[in-house]
């Protein structure tokens, strides 16, 4: 009984231990020394295990009566998360290095922030659900605060953890209404009571609060406020690394809760998830206007794109559901490139992150800028790149879904929220002449986002394939 | 073989248009005027060889959209093999003639490369017309349509940095895109009516379409009536018949190669080609064709005074083009479609030849287009004079009365056209205006030749010293115009407007006895034709015209009575008589003339003041509109609130949500706590069980 259940989470146990190795190994060894060696070996490892996840896995396994579910759906999001989250830790070794933030506890929290993640889109039941949350949580409190001699950075963390911990209050709160009224923590038990018509005033509290700290993690105003300054604070490796890994995994876990524990009144939750996902989609594009410091414009950036996959969720079908996922992996792949390229924003060794810095870029470094432009008009949803049609996707869901008005809505959001990435174009190509940034920067960081530009224009073929994938994982979840 | 026709020249535009810089100019102009002679002579071959039985060739599948089916098809039949050749070898000649016109053109910089340009150009419309003469169905045929006027437009403009020019293309365009919405809405009815656009079909409902009734602009209509009338609605814009006429002398702003070709012989006879095309239809729609005999009839006496007093050459002869151009809508709305597509056979080539000796004589003089300062150019142009002269006489008409067809192209093809319209119309207005306006044509034409050929050099005389026969480029295409101009006439007399039972045995129907009483019917109303034979007998459809049993116009046109036959050999040699006494023995004459009846003068000299009430009622109007609607409507209303929106009501949202993140924690978490107050609240009273 208990060998099978190991088996079915065996990945999360190999992560976890190498995580734990790698710790002890390091201590009580080279200790920082060590640190880049650890980050490329927990890259390779995080690699390895989503090979294994994706080639090896099949069918649907449940492990500890219900409580762990490894499915298409949990393995798609796992493979997402942990190559997204490989390929950060492999964008920021140069830069931490640099300017001597690589230290050894940075990949091993990564790691741990991966086993939390893997557990919370594979969680079948309340409990495991909020142990994922909290391993992840707790991870990404600290990397957040990881350059303690800075102020920003430490505020970031603190203000991350303090708003992070009423979050965690709302959510148990949420599961502990959830609890009272249904009676269980098992999703396959809180399904069978909230049937459409049928649910309770104390369930529907239980999901609201569920729902609020679901959006906390997925940075869904009105949840949103602490998006920007953590986003701002943090190094900007640690930036990227909170734009895409936990956004997938936050994601994935909202879609797990909405449709296996509450699929049964879809009716109910609509009307939430797509007043978060309206509201996010209009302030993420109307705020960041006003920004001038790229990554808190990257912050709201993910606030609206968090909106749009929001819609798809809110359609509350599979093809919703797919929507979501397919967006969201596009969304992950934009962001590492356009982070990569962040990465390489310096002037005299320092990083820059005015966007004004970028004037006339173009001239400079013609070809990081046609990279750079690439990937803008792909956030903006400018056809035919591949921003366009996730968000496609996720409108046809949402109209499909009859709602028509979210749709338009998404779509006027998009119009305003194009002017401020085409701004950054506007700058980089027409900017007056000014002392501009260093260029260079490393080959693999230029690599990863010309990478990402390519994957833009070329993915419109088929998708890499990941809309089978996304429909696969969808059907599992949502019967 | 017939793929290559219609194709080799789409392939020659494209080389020239787009592979001009690999192969240079002179490899540019070289590979599409050679396709082109290929595709002329594959032409040549076809219309010989074939034997009236109507073919379709189909090309690929093209559209598949519910009830709507059809193929990309080449309908051979003789109305196409007639326009195959006709197209082709004018155009091959043009191309040819180009060579020698566009050598050297003061309207582009030194060592500018315009020339590929120009032959991409004539051949690209040239696919295009083929492609609308080849055409099975009414959209292939619209693509054509369509194709054919772009093809006009680029080379109307094609002096691009002309602002006349320019002005004279959008006009063109624009004037076309009236009679083109006559043309779509005739082809969006026939398909509501028939739920069908293939030639096959349409023509084979045709007889019901006459008994249907059918509701537009909140009137009944008989289907017939209406579609006939919407589809001569898209032939009289490219046609240019009156009302819509006005873009074709402003069109003459294009190079003279591109006149000759699309403004004479091709692409304005389309109109005629296409009520020739849909004569099944038109033959069930009597009163449509009242109105096409009528309107030809007004548009060839109206082109025929304007042509009166134009001095510059080209505007002559284009006015002249309208004026024939009615003369073919008089026969084909008589009823007798080989008449008209006889004229347009001959038409095309005297007056491509005209046009072309036109282009010559510009050349000669260093592009000086004003009549009035030429003169004496006998001597300087020969070859350009004589081939002028075939011309002159060709479209005057001149021949040996009586025979029928002893004489020039423009006799036998003319003078059928005027006695069908005395039998079709019993002696009425068509027959009168279309008598009169051979009068006058003889009169422009040879006032044309006088002015440029004879009397003593005008104008600038350097130009007359400088003045030189162009090379034999430009004299060959002539040449082999003239043989055209001097025996078409002749040898297809009997083709076109022989016997009823030799034009449908042409044409590819079958023919069979009348009835008795259709015999009866015929000797009442013209005793001399009471001796008919033969009518039509396939159904619509079959062959490439058809003509409706009842439909004797073309049998009664032989029996006209001696006069009518004589009248426009009169009205010739009344209008040459006219044109010597003025031009040659008195030219003091047309000036004392033009200022005793000034205000005559000038109202055909302005053209009956066409442009100019058009201006007023439409044009004025259309950009007072316009400036309403782009001030107020786009630039206030519009641009207003997106203004209003992107500058006033965003950015204080921006504010707003940037003063909200104030950066302390308890904001933070108090929005929070009001987010899930709002969400409890709403679900409260919202959701779930309530």
């Amino acid at each position: 009984m208990i060998q099978s259940d190991l088996t079915v989470i065996l990945p999360e146990i190999v992560l976890a231990l190498f995580a734990m190795g790698a710790l002890l190994g390091a201590v009580y060894t080279g200790k920082d020394r060590l640190a880049s060696l650890i980050l490329w070996i927990t890259a390779a490892v995080m690699i390895a295990v989503a090979a294994w996840i994706g080639l090896t896995g099949s069918g649907t396994n449940v492990a500890f009566n219900g409580m762990f579910h490894d499915d298409a759906f949990a393995r798609f999001a796992k493979v997402a998360i942990l190559l997204s989250a490989a390929v950060v830790l492999i964008m920021s070794e140069d830069y931490m290095a640099r300017r001597d933030l690589l230290r050894f506890e940075y990949p091993i929290l990564v790691a741990l922030a991966a086993v939390g993640m893997m557990m919370m889109v594979s969680a079948g039941d309340l409990i495991a659900l909020y142990m994922g949350l909290e391993l992840q949580s707790l991870a990404l409190y600290v990397v957040a605060s990881l350059r303690r001699d800075n102020a920003k950075s430490t505020e970031a963390g603190l203000k991350y953890f303090v708003l992070g911990a009423l979050s965690s209050g709302l959510l148990l709160y949420g599961a502990s209404l959830t609890y009272g009224y249904a009676g269980t923590t098992l999703f396959s038990g809180i399904i069978a009571t909230a049937t459409e018509g049928q649910v309770s005033l104390g369930l529907l509290f239980g999901l609201v609060f569920l729902t609020a700290g679901l959006a906390f993690k997925v940075s869904a105003v009105p949840f949103h406020m602490w998006t920007p300054d953590v986003y701002e604070g943090a190094p900007t490796p640690i930036t990227a690394f909170f734009a895409t890994a936990p956004k997938i995994a936050a994601m994935a876990l909202f879609a797990r809760v909405m449709h296996d524990a509450f699929g049964g009144a879809v009716g109910d939750w609509q009307q939430i998830i797509a007043l978060l996902s309206v509201l996010s989609m209009f302030l993420g594009a109307v705020a960041a206007i006003g920004q001038t410091n790229i990554k808190r414009l990257m912050a709201y950036s993910s606030i609206a794109h968090m909106g749009y996959a929001l819609m798809g969720l809110a359609a509350g079908t599979a093809f919703g559901v797919q929507a979501m996922l397919v967006y969201m992996a596009i969304y992950v792949t934009m962001n590492l490139g356009t982070f990569a390229f962040i990465l390489t924003m310096e002037k005299e060794g320092q990083p820059v992150t005015d966007i004004a810095a970028l004037n006339l870029y173009s001239k400079r470094e013609p070809g990081k800028a046609l990279a750079m432009l690439v990937l803008l008009f792909s956030l903006a949803g400018v056809p035919p790149l591949l921003g366009f049609f996730g968000k496609l996707y996720v409108l046809r869901a949402a109209y499909e879904a009859g709602l028509a008005w979210l749709a338009v809505a998404g779509v006027l959001a998009s119009v305003i929220g194009a002017f401020y990435y085409l701004r950054i174009v506007y700058y980089m190509y027409f900017g007056e002449d000014r002392e501009g940034l260093d260029g260079g920067g490393s080959a693999l960081l230029n690599g990863i986002l010309m990478a990402s530009a390519i994957i833009m224009l070329v993915g419109i073929v088929n998708f890499f394939g990941i809309e089978g994938a996304a429909e696969a994982a969808a059907i599992t979840l949502v019967n | 073989m017939e793929t290559m026709i219609l194709f080799a020249p789409l392939l020659g535009a494209l080389i020239a248009g787009f592979g001009w810089r690999l192969i240079g100019d002179r490899g540019a102009m070289w590979v599409s005027t050679g396709l082109l002679f290929l595709s002329c002579i594959f032409s040549w071959i076809v219309f010989l060889t074939f034997d009236g039985t109507t073919e379709t060739i189909s090309i690929l599948r093209w559209i598949e959209s519910g009830s709507l089916s059809t193929d990309w098809a080449i309908r051979l039949d003789r109305l196409t093999a007639i326009m195959l050749i006709v197209i082709t070898t004018v155009s091959a000649l043009v191309h040819l003639y180009s060579f020698g016109y566009m050598a050297h053109d003061e309207n582009f910089r030194e060592n500018e490369s315009y020339r590929p340009r120009f032959f991409a150009y004539l051949s690209f419309f040239t696919f295009a017309m083929l492609m609308l003469v080849t055409a099975d169905n009414l959209v292939q045929m619209f693509f054509g349509w369509e194709g054919v006027g772009l093809a006009s437009y680029l080379l109307i403009g094609f002096y691009y940095r002309k602002p006349s020019a320019n002005a004279a293309a959008i006009k063109a365009f624009v004037v076309n895109r009236v009679g083109d919405f006559g043309f779509a809405l005739g082809i969006f009815a026939i398909f509501f009516l028939t739920d069908s656009i293939n030639f096959d079909d349409i023509f084979a409902a045709a007889p019901e379409l006459a008994e249907t009734q059918l509701t537009f602009l909140w009137t009944s209509w008989n289907a017939a009536e209406l579609v006939a009338f919407l589809l001569f609605i898209g032939a009289m814009g490219k046609s240019a018949q009156l009302f819509l006429h006005t873009w074709l002398p402003d069109a003459m702003e294009g190079p003279t190669p591109v006149s000759a070709l699309i403004h004479a012989a091709t692409m304005v006879t389309a109109g005629v080609f296409l009520v020739c095309r849909m004569s099944p239809i038109m033959e069930f729609a009597p009163n449509a064709m009242t109105f096409v005999t009528f309107l030809g009839a007004a548009t060839a006496f109206f082109a025929a005074t304007v042509g009166l007093v134009q001095n510059d050459i080209k505007r002559v002869i284009a006015y002249s083009t309208c004026s024939q151009l009615g003369y073919m809508f008089v026969a084909a709305g008589v009823g007798v479609y080989s008449v008209a597509m006889f004229h347009l056979f001959t038409h095309a080539f005297f007056k491509a030849m005209l046009f072309l000796g036109a282009g010559s004589v510009i050349h000669g003089m260093h592009h000086e287009q004003d009549m009035r300062n030429y003169g004496g150019l006998r001597k300087k142009l020969p070859y350009t004079f004589y081939a002028m002269l075939i011309g002159t006489l060709a479209i005057t008409g001149v021949g040996i009365p009586l025979t029928g067809w002893i004489g020039f192209a423009g006799f036998a093809s003319k003078d059928a056209v005027i006695e069908s319209a005395y039998a079709g119309t019993a002696g009425g207005f068509a027959f009168w205006s279309l008598v009169i306006a051979a009068l006058f044509t003889s009169f422009y034409s040879w006032r044309l030749m006088f002015l440029t050929f004879w009397g003593s050099p005008r104008g600038d005389k350097h130009t007359h010293d400088h003045a030189h026969e162009s090379p034999m480029t430009m004299l060959v295409p002539l040449g082999v115009l003239a043989l055209g101009a001097v025996f078409a006439g002749a040898i297809w007399y009997s083709s076109f407007f022989g016997k009823t039972n030799e034009v449908v045995k042409f044409f590819g129907g079958t023919y069979g006895e009348p009835t008795q009483e259709l015999v009866e019917q015929v000797a009442e109303r013209s005793p001399k034709a009471s001796e008919l034979h033969y009518v039509m007998e396939s159904a619509p459809g079959e062959a490439a015209i058809y003509i409706r049993p009842e439909n004797t116009i073309l049998h009664e046109a032989h029996y006209v009575p001696t006069w009518v036959k004589l009248s426009p050999f009169v009205a010739m040699v009344i209008g040459f008589v006219v044109a010597v006494w003025f031009y040659i023995l008195n030219p003091a004459m047309p000036g004392r003339l033009a200022e005793n009846q000034r205000p005559l003068y000038l109202f055909l000299l302005n053209k009956w003041y066409f442009d100019e009430i058009y201006d007023a009622i439409f044009v004025q109007p259309a950009k007072a509109l316009g400036r309403l609607l782009w001030r107020r409507g786009d630039g206030d209303v519009i641009d207003g609130s997106i203004n209003g929106v992107a500058m006033g009501i965003i950015p204080f949202f921006t504010r707003l949500a940037g003063r909200a993140q104030s950066g302390y924690i308890f904001t933070y978490a108090f929005t929070m706590v009001i987010g899930i107050v709002v969400l409890i609240t709403w679900m409260t009273l919202a959701g779930g069980a309530n």
